[in-house]
Order: structure tokens, then sequence, then C-alpha cells
């Protein structure tokens, strides 16, 4: 067996499976070995489960061996990011409030990913609560990025990103509210998809903001990614912001075929504060699809400025109604000194959430009372319209937009946690992908002078996916970004 | 619309009442100064003219989705009452809230 399996690509392991040249039990076994090497360095698990995964791994090699596979997914391992309920295993979300927590119950995207014969690894590591750019606000510790680990693999989903990077699983589930897949996936060098607002069922994901809030797909390319979120994808009557989503587009033939795209470049996102070797990359990139033919079309997005102080106003409102339900009486951390039941939420909620949790809530709590509410929240909801509008009205004259992912690289851990503001601000290129509904991909366009991996983000119209993808995988096809790997 | 800053004189203790939240002074004192930086910044969105501009509340208009009403298959008890952290007999016992 090849002694880095657990970089192969879903289509090479799914020829490999079918030939019996390799069982899920022996690629399951390989991403639990280099998960076991290297994990201590990298923190990317909260959990796993092990003789749990083995199991799996041997009813999809029995599958298999019996012609009777469930789908081009049977046998492959996939991580889960820790706030999707998988039934039995548990669920943290990265927070000492959720410390003992077992699911009662699996979302549906994991009962899709059953029916695909997914093997469900282990519980990826994640900023708390989905709270972060930088994966350093975990209780279970911070998440290094596997190209220096002396660095931030982003976040939220940056135990997710690290380990699909580092050969830890062959591919992640995670969740993306203002960026948290496409961000970790930028700075990791991996590939990231952020759907549609309704495109895949979230019954089973921890809120954290629920008008924005989005379960997406990782993996090493274009292709893999694009194959989870096609077994992922659809309505579920399960989830009252579902879509009926037209599947005739989700397959990997679309995602392959090339069709000439007017493609729009927003003046706004190559402003100041963009790092020269990130932009680079990104003229790069546009470059290379004039090149091949497309149209570049220069848009403008006038609400740019405007987007992080909606996104914060809304998302900490949400999250502050939707981590209400913490009260140390149904579920999750119970303080023992409370003297009354006023108290014991005082205490439970004090002692059971960290910092930027804390913050985000009070944050939240500020803007939706009587007398903000109006100038805050409102007004913010008001600034949403126009910034949709914004879009809507580029999307006229363009199918596709092109942007950065992120406008640092990695930064180094610890650089910026003592600054909120500052963290807040490295999400500022993807967070109105959610405000506006839309889906887009993060994929990797570089590599800095100091060797961090630089993201590309495609932006679609709502329920374009193919068309991210497919613009995505033409990139990706004529470089070689999918089999460079971090040295760890 | 006179463009002048929110008070940002924030309440710390007032907020987390409202939260429910117990802050140790470190705490509340390192949040009153990052409220105050943010909450800063926010005011940005004074300066934009939202006049006649409808709020989303979602990123495109959601109805009301109900189900058909079909009786499903529901937890056990046992299941239902797993995570729960105090509790006796199949229920779950709560801190005395009437005297």
């Amino acid at each position: 067996m090849d002694s880095e399996i657990f970089y192969r690509s879903v289509s090479a392991l799914d020829t490999l499976l079918d030939s019996g040249k390799l069982t899920s039990i022996e690629l399951t076994k390989a991403v639990i070995e280099r998960t076991k090497s290297i994990d201590a360095k990298l923190h990317a698990f909260i959990s796993f489960d092990e003789e749990k995964t083995l199991n799996e791994a041997a009813q999809c090699d029995r599958r298999r061996k019996a012609g009777k596979k469930l789908s081009n997914l049977d046998g492959i391992p996939v991580g889960i990011k820790d706030l999707i309920s998988e039934r039995g295993q548990p669920l943290t979300c990265g927070s000492k409030i959720l410390d003992g927590y077992v699911s009662p119950y699996d979302a549906t995207v994991i009962e899709r990913m059953r029916n695909a014969g997914c093997v469900l690894w282990g519980r990826l590591n994640m900023d708390e609560f989905a709270m972060g750019s930088s994966n350093e606000n975990s209780y279970y510790g911070k998440v290094a990025n596997p190209w220096d680990i002396s660095r931030v693999p982003g976040g939220s989903s940056g135990g997710s990103a690290a380990a699909v990077a580092s050969g830890e699983t062959i591919l992640a589930l995670a969740s993306d509210t203002g960026g948290s897949i496409r961000q970790p996936a930028a700075f990791c060098g991996i590939v990231g998809l952020k759907p549609t607002y309704g495109a895949v069922s979230r019954y089973g994901l921890v809120a954290f903001a629920s008008s924005l809030d989005q379960i997406g797909p990782m993996g090493r390319s274009i292709e893999d990614v694009a194959t989870l979120f096609h077994v992922i994808s659809g309505y579920d009557d399960k989830d009252s912001s579902s879509y009926p989503v037209d599947k005739t587009n989700h397959n990997i033939e679309s995602v392959k075929s090339k069709t000439i795209k007017t493609i729009g470049i927003p003046t706004e996102y190559f402003g100041e504060g963009l790092n020269p070797e990130v932009r680079q990359a990104i003229d790069d990139a546009v470059g290379f699809y004039k090149k091949a033919g497309h149209r570049i079309k220069e848009v403008s997005l006038t609400m740019t400025e405007y987007t992080m102080a909606v996104y914060y106003v809304i998302a900490t409102a949400e999250a502050s109604s939707n981590l209400a339900r913490f009260d140390g009486i149904r579920y999750g951390y119970h303080s023992e000194s409370a003297k009354d039941a006023v108290d014991l939420y005082y205490k439970t909620r004090g002692e059971g959430f960290g910092s930027e949790v804390k913050r985000r809530i009070m944050l939240g709590t500020y803007v939706l009372s009587n007398e903000n509410f109006e100038s805050y929240y409102l007004r913010a909801q008001k600034v949403r319209t126009l910034i949709r509008n914004d879009f809507m009205e580029a999307f006229k004259n363009v199918d596709l937009l092109i942007t950065p992912v992120t406008p640092s690289l990695a930064f180094k851990i610890g650089e910026k946690s003592a600054d909120p503001l500052q963290m807040y601000l490295s999400d500022i290129y993807t967070i109105s992908i959610n405000l506006a509904g839309l889906c887009a991909l993060s994929l990797p366009c570089g590599l800095s002078s100091n060797g961090l991996p630089i993201g590309l983000q495609v932006i679609g119209k709502p329920f374009h996916e193919h068309e991210v993808l497919s613009l995505g995988y033409e990139f990706e096809q004529a470089h070689d970004f999918k089999n460079m790997h971090p040295t760890i | 619309m006179k463009d002048k800053s929110f008070d940002h004189s924030v309440h710390i203790e007032n907020i987390a009442t409202l939260a429910r939240i117990h802050l140790a002074d470190q705490e509340r004192q390192d949040l009153a100064k990052s409220l105050d930086e943010i909450l800063e910044y926010f005011d940005k969105l004074r300066t934009v003219n939202v006049e006649g501009v409808e709020p989303s509340a979602h990123a495109f208009p959601l109805y009301d989705i109900l189900r058909d009403d079909e009786v499903g298959t529901p937890f056990d008890v046992k299941t239902a009452l797993q995570n729960v952290p105090k509790r006796r007999n199949n229920q779950v016992i709560v801190p005395k809230i009437v005297e």
C-alpha cells in the first residue's frame, strides 16, 4: 500500500477499493495512524472512536465485496466538525458547556453520508460555538496550521482544515457562518465550499446564527468536495430553511464541463489592507481566466465597507438568542455552586462559556435590548438588504465573482487574540456571501514566499454551486496545488 | 439625521444580567474595553441611508413551512434524558422556583 495513501483523491481511492487492492479498513487505519502520529502537534481532533470507525469500515468492505457499494464515497473516511450531531458520539462545539454531551440522534447530513457509505471518522476541533477566525478559542486546545505550526489554521473550522491538509482525513464536513469553511481552507491550502443558504439541511447542526449558518464540505480537490456536496445537498423537511434544490447539475460531469463565463472583479475587494502576495496570486488567477477565454469585468460592491458591522450585529444578536438554551438544566455543564434557579443560569453560563462566546452573547444582548434594537439590529437588517441588492445588481452583468478569501496569510498564533476587532476583520471578504445568501468556493491558488497557502474565492448566484465548482475545477486542472502537501 | 456617536457607556453589569452570565472582575474590565471599541466600529452603520429600505431577516424570503402533522417515532425517555445533568426516575431535577 502507498505510504501516503491518505493523500489520494476520492476517485483514486474508489478505484482502488473497487479493484480490491485496497480495503476501507486499510485506508481507515492509515488515517487513524497518521492522526496518532502527528495530531499531538496539530490538535485537529477533539475526540475519535477508533472501534466504531473501524466497524463502519468493515461494513463498507463487506458491501464492496458483495458488489453492493452505496456510492463512490463508500468506505471513505470523513471527519466531522464537532458541532454536527452523530448519534452516540460526543458533541462539544469546542465548549466546556457541552463537555460530556452525547448526540441522541443523527443530523440529516450524517444520515445522508451513512446512506452513501461514508466512514464517519473523528470529531474535529473548532472555535467554541464556531465563533472565531483562528481556532484559538477552543476549550480543547488551539489548532496549529500544518504548513507552519507556529501559525493559526484559520477558523472556525480550523481542525477540519488542518486534518484534511495533513492527511488525517480524506474529507471533512464543516460549517460556515461568515467564512468558517473558506478562510481555514485558504490558510491550509485546501478546497472548501460554502453552499447557498438552504442548499444543505441544518437539522442536527448546533445553531450559531440561524440566518447565516450553512453546512459544507472540505477536501483536497474540487472533485472530492463536489462529490460530498452532491451527497449532502437537497431538500429536508426537518429544516424549515431547506430549499427544494434542483439537483440536475449535481454531478461531476457538470463540474468538469467548461463554459465561457463573464467573471466580475469587485474593486472594493482589492483595496487597502490586502497583502501584496495575496493580491498578486489573485491577479494571476484572473489573468489565467482571461487567457482561458472568459470575459473579465470590473464591478462595484458599494456596501462592502459596511459588511463587517452588519455581520457582527446580526450574528451576535442571533447567537445571543440561540445560546440562551444553555441553562444547565436539560443538557451540558451544570454549576454545582448555585443557590437558586437564576443563580444556576448565571454560574453555569459564566463557568461554561469561554471569553469570545461571552463577548458575542453580550454584544448580541446589547444590540437586541429595547433601547438599542432600532439603531443597531433593525438598521443592520436594512443594510443587509442593501448588501444583497448590491450583489444581485452585479449578477445582472456577470455570472460569477472572483475575490481573495482573506486579506492576509495565515497569521501567528497569539498575533490577533488580544484584539477582537482585528480578528473580526480577517473575515472581511467572506462574510458578505453569508449575508447575501450566495454560494462560494475557496481553492488554493498560490504559495507565499514563506511557503504559506493563498486562497481564491469564487462566488456564485444562489444555488449555482455547479458554476463555482466548474470555474474552480478549470483553474485546479491547470495548476498543481492539489498535489502540494505540508511537511509535517 | 444628526451624525452623533452612540452613547458607548455600556453598562456591563446590566447586559450581563440580561444575558444571565456571571462575569469575573477581570472579564468585566476586558469586555467593557472591547465592547466599547466594537460598538464604536458599528457606528459606521449610522452613515448609511436606509430610508424606505425593508429589513432582511434572511437572505431570501422564508415563509412558514410546516410539515404534515403526522406522528413520527419519538425518542424513548431514556434517550431523551440521557444528557440531563440532574435527573431522577425519568424526570429532570430543577432548582426550587417557588417559595
